[in-house]
């Protein structure tokens, strides 16, 4: 049986710097961070910001074993073999999280998912899922956060609080980088700030535009017939946004002015009435403002491989999340194919959940169908989803004891460097075990056939 | 492996269907035993089929940041579109016009095509290209490396620092692993990331900031690629696509060639004569162009072939996907990457009514017929900007049977015989023609001497086809394909997926240079210096193609 103490390295007391690591904390995959490692902790992560130092000095490796199953202790050999029976005793199962997983990881989960006709779907269902939607209807018009960096003259966040989601997302890429044509930083940048409540990022805007909550889709309306100078009734206006239509005259006037424009948003605009229409408005509306000036628009993701998700899912099946293979090929349907909802209908048979909590951020009959199905859970940590899983692994951190690949909210993709081994296993080897005795299975009973 | 009696077409040899046998050992042609009572592990008997060498694609959109910004942009027209089934060893996919990764290397495969290069990756998604290559199977696969618009090169030439811009390209395709220096709309996508409907609008004009022109990238870069001895030197893509009247930028770019080796891509899209945006001028001007071409042995060209239908329209031209969304008025996706270029991709509609589209699908086919040497023109859709790899046995039949092209032409807008030569045309290609147009050219073009050819220690990718009145019928259905030396269709049956081999290039150069690239990298890029180069653990069965 594999347990902590007889793979963890033994203390020495040495001191190892490892320079250029990758934090997988948020969505801005900050590759700039040195670590000093001692005694299989971090002890230092110079440059990250107060989640990332969160994130690495906290890391312990977990003194649990790496494989449970029914919650007792076993070995990962038995915990592969039991994860591929569960999987393909199914007529139903569902592959679901994904967005703290390196791509190698993710790769092989769509293979599985593939080989079992299971559904694939990410943690991009319950965050940026309806951007993805409505992505699909308009389009978009963006850019690589360097550009950013480089040219923006005017930010604007939208339902978003990079000051508390995304601490570094100011001084890296938004608004303090002195940039090839913003050579003076933040002097160079007007900053604006829409959301319904001050923010912490409220603070750092020159102009703050408190709209009434769930009414984002009427001002990103009354900003797209402002762009086409369309009259409109100031007292409707003001009625519906809560926002005077001359600041909003005025605001649409800056967005003519400026030379690069670049939206942010995130989930409060994605995530309350409205959903993908709010982001379709918002891709519209930038769209719409490139007859004038250049604007670009771009989601704070939130994990910090979720981008890489995305990618991997579309590359292998054509979409990029909520996909069922139950008739041997990829059919997408977010609402259907998408888990939460898949599991609140107790549609699912069984399942596996890579790096993400449901039972602790679904609704409750998406919980209470998910807890009375076998499922397997991989996670770092001890979770309320490890808990009621049939097998339930722990798994080396991604980007502190393993390496791969993660995309930055940006679809830049970006190595990871680890700082030290874990006694676990990395998903990648898991899922790949169970990979190969889930094709076992399959052949087996092919021949039966 | 043997291949006995089979009727081989390897002009590269100048084996013109001649009826031999073939021996494969360790995926390499090999000779013949000497001891003549040896016998081959598997002998596939031949007769009367037609054995050429495994297709190849030179310019083609699969893999990377925009490929798949497509898939994902387009869920519409995948549904109502055959999909691929998962089988005991292969898996499931989705096509459209953009199929997912394994779709691709199954249908390309199924095709006849075993090596595919990806026109278009901006060095900051290098990574990328190369994940998805790692799940794209039967192709061997490389990529062109955007760098047109990169600072440093319009640096560099602004700069006359030639010495550091050679470097810097060798630095550039060794640090992404890469193949080709790739040029599109050189100078324009800049100007478009910096003020509206930005774009230059002929080789002299002047790129802002950078103060450079894109007669001087074309020329420039040209020079360093043919002194760094590069196995492809540089693939054009040229300013001013689709544009009416651009031709004459066109003839401007193969002379700013200056008689240095280049090849100019998608030429159909670059050959229109008429001028203002005005469709009632629209017009071919692919006879001067081709004439150009036939008498300047340095310029080599793929077409773009267009074909009516629906598809998608990528490209690393920013300001030209932002063109196209206007005149479509569909979604539309824009990306520009820093330092290192643009994107832009629209859902588009090729109507045989259409006059612009009608000339444009003659305008391709007058390009195969009016280059003098099969040497020098390549099969291409740009796929999937003309149309999808999958029309290349259509493509074939429009060149090998002119009756059957002029019957389509007679459905077109009735302009089209006015504003183009095509139907003058009555040239039919010979199957020799066609194994050069689509594996022994593209093969010598790249610099594959491995590849397009069936000599002894060639690559066994070979595609077996049964001979067929309709030539459509027989190449898009081969009896069998062999890639390297393993059978992995048998009359359209995927039996094996091959993983494919990544081909990139190592230019040597001077790493002293490294230190100014460093110092302005480090200066713009929103990522470290060191995450920046694609190590060799993404490459799969790596090889390295020198000039």
């Amino acid at each position: 049986m594999a347990t902590v103490s007889s793979k963890t390295p033994a203390a020495t007391g040495e001191l190892k710097i490892i320079k250029d690591a990758t934090c997988t904390f948020c969505g801005c995959v900050c590759d700039d961070i040195d670590l000093s490692v001692q005694d299989n902790h971090i002890v230092k992560a110079q440059r990250a910001c107060v989640l990332g130092k969160a994130w690495f000095l906290n890391h312990e490796i977990e003194d649990r074993p790496s494989c449970l199953i029914d919650g007792k202790p076993a070995s990962v050999e038995d915990g592969y073999q039991r994860a591929a029976e569960i999987l393909t005793a199914g007529k139903y199962p569902i592959i679901y999280g994904l967005s703290d997983s390196p791509c190698e990881a993710q790769r092989v989960a769509v293979s599985i998912a593939d080989w079992i006709d299971g559904t694939i779907d990410t943690t991009t269902s319950v965050c940026h899922g309806p951007s993805g939607m409505a992505f699909q209807g308009v389009g978009e018009v963006t850019c690589t956060l360097g550009e950013v960096a480089n040219r923006g003259d005017f930010i604007m966040f939208w339902g978003s609080n990079p000051a508390e989601s995304h601490p570094r997302h100011f001084s890296r890429y938004s608004l303090m980088p002195k940039g090839m044509f913003t050579p003076n930083g933040r002097k160079d940048r007007t900053c604006v700030v829409v959301d319904v409540r001050k923010t912490k990022t409220a603070k750092t805007a020159d102009i703050m535009l408190q709209i009434k909550p769930r009414k984002d889709f009427e001002a990103l309306w009354t900003l797209r017939a402002l762009a086409r100078e369309i009259q409109l009734d100031a007292k409707l206006v003001k009625r519906e946004t809560g926002i005077e239509l001359a600041v909003w005259q005025d605001l649409m006037d800056r967005m003519k002015a400026a030379k690069f424009g670049v939206i942010f948003f995130g989930m409060g605009l994605t995530m309350t009435r409205g959903k993908h229409a709010n982001a379709e408005a918002l891709f519209a509306l930038t769209r719409d403002m490139n007859a004038y000036t250049r604007f670009v628009v771009k989601a704070n993701r939130g994990h910090g491989n979720v981008s890489g998700a995305d990618n991997v899912v579309t590359w292998r099946t054509g979409y990029p999340f909520g996909v069922n293979h139950n008739r041997g090929y990829p059919r997408f349907n977010p609402g259907e194919y998408t888990t939460s909802d898949t599991l609140a209908r107790g549609e699912a048979d069984c399942g596996m959940m890579i790096a993400c909590d449901p039972m602790a951020n679904f609704s409750q009959p998406a919980r209470e169908h998910l807890a009375s199905i076998p499922y397997i859970a991989l996670d770092a940590k001890e979770t309320p989803t490890t808990r009621a899983a049939a097998v339930a692994f722990t798994v080396a951190t991604y980007g502190i004891n393993t390496g791969g690949t993660v995309y930055r909210m940006d679809d830049v993709p970006i190595p990871l460097r680890p700082a030290f081994d874990s006694p676990h296993p990395s998903d990648f080897e898991i899922l790949t075990a169970i990979e190969i005795r889930v094709k076992a299975i399959l052949r087996a009973r092919e021949r039966e056939k | 492996m043997k291949i006995s009696q089979g009727t081989i077409y390897d002009p590269a040899n100048g084996v013109e269907g001649l009826v031999r046998d073939l021996w494969i050992s360790n995926g390499k042609i090999v000779e013949a035993p000497t001891d003549s009572s040896m016998k081959p592990t598997r002998e596939i008997d031949a007769q009367g089929l037609v054995v050429m060498p495994g297709g190849i694609d030179m310019h083609c959109h699969i893999a990377g940041p925009k490929v798949n910004v497509a898939r994902k942009m387009r869920p519409e027209e995948k549904r109502k579109d055959e999909v691929i089934h998962r089988t005991q060893n292969m898996h499931s996919g989705t096509m459209g016009s953009v199929p997912s990764t394994f779709a691709t290397g199954y249908k390309y495969a199924g095709m006849g095509y075993t090596t595919a290069f990806d026109a278009a990756v901006p060095p900051l998604g290098a990574r990328h290209a190369h994940e998805e290559f790692a799940d794209t199977p039967c192709l061997d696969k490389g990529f062109y490396v955007l760098m047109g618009n990169n600072h440093y090169v319009m640096q560099s030439i602004k700069q006359n620092e030639p010495q550091k811009l050679k470097a810097f390209i060798a630095w550039l395709l060794t640090a992404s692993k890469g193949f080709a220096p790739k040029l599109v709309n050189p100078g324009g996508v800049e100007v478009w990331k910096h003020k509206q409907a930005g774009n230059v609008h002929g080789l002299d004009s002047l790129v802002d900031h950078f103060g450079v022109t894109p007669r001087q990238i074309i020329s420039q870069v040209a020079q360093a690629a043919q002194e760094l001895r590069l196995p492809h030197p540089v693939h054009i893509h040229c300013n001013n696509l689709g544009m009416p009247g651009n031709w004459e930028t066109t003839l401007a770019t193969m002379e700013a060639l200056e008689g240095r080796r280049g090849h100019i891509t998608h030429i159909q899209f670059h050959s229109y004569g008429g001028g203002d945006g005005d469709e009632n001028t629209f017009n071919s001007k692919v006879v001067p162009l081709a004439e150009y071409v036939n008498s300047h042995p340095n310029i080599t060209v793929d077409v773009g072939q267009v074909l009516f239908g629906e598809t998608t329209s990528m490209t690393g031209d920013g300001p030209l996907g932002y063109f196209l969304s206007n005149i479509y008025g569909g979604k539309w996706f824009s990306s520009d990457t820093e330092m290192e270029g643009g994107c832009g991709i629209t859902p588009i509609k090729y109507k045989n009514k259409s006059l612009v589209h009608a000339l444009q699908w003659a305008i391709g086919l007058e390009w195969y017929l009016l280059v003098k040497d099969p040497w020098r023109v390549v099969m291409s859709t740009d796929h999937p900007n003309g149309g999808s790899f999958l029309a290349y046995p259509q493509i074939i039949r429009f060149l090998m049977d002119r009756t059957y092209r002029q019957d389509v032409l007679k459905t077109c807008h009735p302009l089209v015989g006015k504003r183009s030569t095509l139907v003058d045309l009555d040239r039919e290609y010979t199957l020799n023609e066609i194994a050069i147009i689509t594996r022994a050219g593209p093969a010598r073009i790249l610099g594959l001497k491995h590849k397009g050819q069936l000599g002894v220690g060639a690559d066994a990718d070979i595609t077996i086809y049964t001979p067929h009145e309709n030539k459509e019928t027989m190449f898009e259905l081969p009896r069998l394909v062999i890639k390297s030396g393993e059978i992995i269709v048998e009359n359209g049956d995927l039996r094996e997926a091959h993983i494919g081999r990544t081909l990139h290039v190592m230019p040597e150069y001077d790493v002293e240079v490294e230190t100014y690239i460093q110092e302005w990298f480090e200066k713009y890029y929103s990522i470290q210096w060191r995450n920046y180069p694609v190590d060799a653990s993404y490459l799969h069965n790596p090889k390295i193609i020198s000039g």
